[in-house]
């Protein structure tokens, strides 16, 4: 990493983009926020990498690192919020676990990046990771009953439940390490508490992953996590082919990354 | 025919009686799985195919190797192994069977399993695998049956036969391919991702399977009047042994494409599965017993004077099916998940039951194999006889 980069670094933070697609009715949802954050402006351009599918809605969503670095306690808001709305079990051991979004370190996140040294402010960071909806998804090649599958209107990767065979082709396909699997009956783990009588729960034998909210995009509500962000602009999402989008607007005006962009998924994810 | 199976020694009633001792301890850990989830086994998020995925993939091969009998004799006329192409092709079908089983074993969700058919989905390499593998299966049963219902009444295999016997020759190779696609295709797994897994698992199929099928023709000929005879028995070392050097030629390249490409991804889980990675190296003793056996046993199938005697000739046999048991059926499929795509090392053990259920399976699979073998062996007695 050369002196600019890493100086861009320390200025900017980092932001970091999951997605694809989404709706026209959700694109008015992100109308009348303010920008997410005023980003510095500096000489590295947006990579070709992502450059999104040429027709139809693909719904994408930008994570700004600089927001949730300089708020710690808000990555957790987000995955507290997606587990709760979708009941997703709590086990306290890390065989049975199920997430759907998560915190790792960088060099987690994104193991093909190489630095010589990593600065403090990128070595004390933690990112959030969740299904990457990629545009060519290795799990919907891999499943062999269609039970996870791309919705052609919005380009999300979503999955019935009720077909799953619970193989694991998806998981081992998967090369973000994005799906989790009920190994054993979720329902007793899951906090009655907060328990969301709307969202199905899964019964075992099944895998189960981050759905991009679909059931409140149809209500045109927003994603679970990107709502629990506030008005911080810590998360973007919309449709990446509209260019009057503020996704497209953030996109154009900063550097982003996104996962493992060598194996052609088109993940979206970007930093 | 089936009633010959129904008679036989104490000896024969013995053994089948330790199988379903090992059936019904399976089917007992079954119930136990199948009322609690996966969960039971080892397997986890990271490492979420075990030992069950690891034996069917190991299966395949054995089934797949069949062929080695089936070709020399129908394609080539090679009439020495004429007796024993109706063991290749039961060996095939036991085997198949074993992965069925395995496959069904490992369901999250078995009672969905017909889903495969209801929503064919010709994108992904599992609904090709399920059709290759069925209909292996059918083409082994039924040219095996056909064939010895004719040698039992003394007549020439009917001419329609024949078809069928030509397809499961490329048919062999075919289930063998596709099991290797189901790895091969994964971006991201880059241990797997690699054009010559196909090949490979072909080769260690083609040196396994008849490996197992030289010690099962020298078992059958301690315990039955059949000799396969020495002349079937050496031309099948030959195999084994081209087989053995070709699988190990195929393994160092993979090696030598890792080490000296020095792409990160490409070295890792040959060091997790070799030499350790970032200290974590569960199967590194596996791998290196597997690598001592290999070698030990292609140098004795190698030396004439070993080669030819056959309690030597047995021991080869034992070691390289179990080098090569070792290298399919443990360290490629669960090597494979280490480390995740979040590159965290995730330690795998397989648990009582997991274990049990696959004991169970392989019993099953020798259960068939045995009542099969009796079968086919009592028509040729008969026919020694008479």
């Amino acid at each position: 990493m050369d002196i600019k980069r890493r100086q861009f670094l320390k200025i900017a933070g980092l932001s970091t983009i999951a997605g694809i697609g989404a709706p026209a009715a959700f694109n008015l949802l992100l109308k009348g926020q303010s920008p997410p954050v005023s980003f510095a402006s500096s000489g590295a351009g947006a990579e070709a990498a992502h450059e999104a599918a040429p027709t139809g809605v693909r719904l994408g969503m930008v994570i700004d690192q600089r927001v949730f670095d300089a708020n710690r306690g808000l990555a957790q808001r987000c995955i507290t919020a997606c587990h709760t709305v979708h009941n997703v079990p709590n086990f306290d051991n890390p065989k049975d676990e199920i997430k759907w979004i998560f915190k790792v370190p960088y060099e987690k996140a994104f193991t093909t990046m190489s630095h010589y040294h990593q600065n403090e402010h990128l070595h004390d960071s933690r990112f959030l990771v969740l299904c990457n909806h990629c545009d060519n998804p290795p799990c919907v090649r891999a499943c062999p009953t269609k039970a996870t599958f791309k919705r052609k209107k919005d380009g999300i990767v979503a999955m019935d439940y009720h077909r799953c065979i619970g193989c694991r082709f998806c998981m081992a396909a998967c090369p973000y390490g994005m799906r989790s699997f009920n190994w054993r009956d979720p329902r007793p783990f899951i906090d009655k508490a907060t328990y969301n009588k709307e969202f199905p729960t899964r019964m075992r034998g099944v895998v189960e992953k981050c759905n991009f909210c679909v059931e409140r995009l149809a209500k045109g509500l927003q994603p679970a996590c990107v709502e629990a962000c506030g008005g911080s602009g810590a998360m973007i999402f919309g449709d990446l082919n509209d260019p009057g989008s503020e996704i497209r607007r953030v996109l154009d005006a900063n550097f982003t990354i996104q996962r493992k962009p060598s194996l052609g998924t088109m993940a979206e994810a970007s930093c | 025919m089936l009633e010959k199976a129904l008679t036989g020694s104490n000896r024969y009633w013995g053994w089948i009686a330790v199988l379903l001792a090992f059936m019904a301890a399976g089917a007992l850990s079954y119930v136990q799985q199948y009322n609690y989830g996966l969960g039971l086994t080892g397997m986890s998020r990271d490492v979420s195919w075990g030992v069950y995925i690891a034996q069917f993939t190991f299966l395949v091969g054995v089934a797949a190797s069949g062929v080695m009998v089936v070709l020399p004799y129908y394609l080539h006329n090679y009439k020495t192994f004429g007796k024993i192409t109706i063991l290749g092709e039961f060996l095939a079908v036991a085997s198949v069977s074993m992965c069925l089983l395995f496959i069904l074993a490992d369901l999250g969700q078995p009672l969905r399993a017909l889903n495969v058919l209801l929503h064919p989905t010709p994108n992904s390499i599992l609904f090709w695998d399920m059709i290759v593998l069925n209909v292996y299966l059918f083409l082994n049963i039924f040219v095996g049956w056909v064939v010895l219902n004719a040698e039992k009444k003394e007549v020439a295999p009917p001419k329609w036969i024949k078809p069928f016997i030509y397809i499961s020759i490329p048919w062999a190779v075919s289930i063998h391919t596709v099991t290797a696609f189901l790895y091969a295709g994964l971006p991201g797994r880059h241990f797997w991702l690699t054009a010559i897994l196909a090949p490979r698992f072909l080769a260690s199929a083609f040196a396994g399977g008849p490996a197992l099928l030289i010690l099962l023709c020298l078992i059958i000929k301690r315990v039955t009047k059949f000799d396969a005879g020495q002349e079937a028995i050496q031309k099948l070392v030959t195999i084994v042994t081209y087989a053995a050097l070709i699988n190990v030629f195929f393994v160092l390249l993979e090696f030598f494409t890792a080490y000296y490409s020095n792409i990160p991804g490409h070295m890792h889980t040959l060091d997790y599965l070799f030499f350790g990675l970032h200290g974590e190296g569960q199967l590194v003793p596996w791998m290196r017993v597997s690598t001592l056996f290999g070698i030990i046993s292609i140098i004795m199938l190698l030396v004439p004077a070993t080669r030819k005697r056959e309690d030597t000739l047995a021991i080869a046999c034992i070691l390289l099916f179990i080098s090569l048991w070792i290298d399919k059926g443990i360290g490629l499929v669960i090597g494979g998940f280490v480390p995740s795509p979040l590159e965290e090392i995730t330690a795998y053990h397989p648990s009582f039951q997991e274990i049990m259920i696959t004991l169970g399976v392989w019993a099953t699979g020798f259960f068939i194999l045995t009542v099969l073998y009796k079968i086919a062996l009592a028509v040729k007695e008969e026919k020694m006889i008479s």
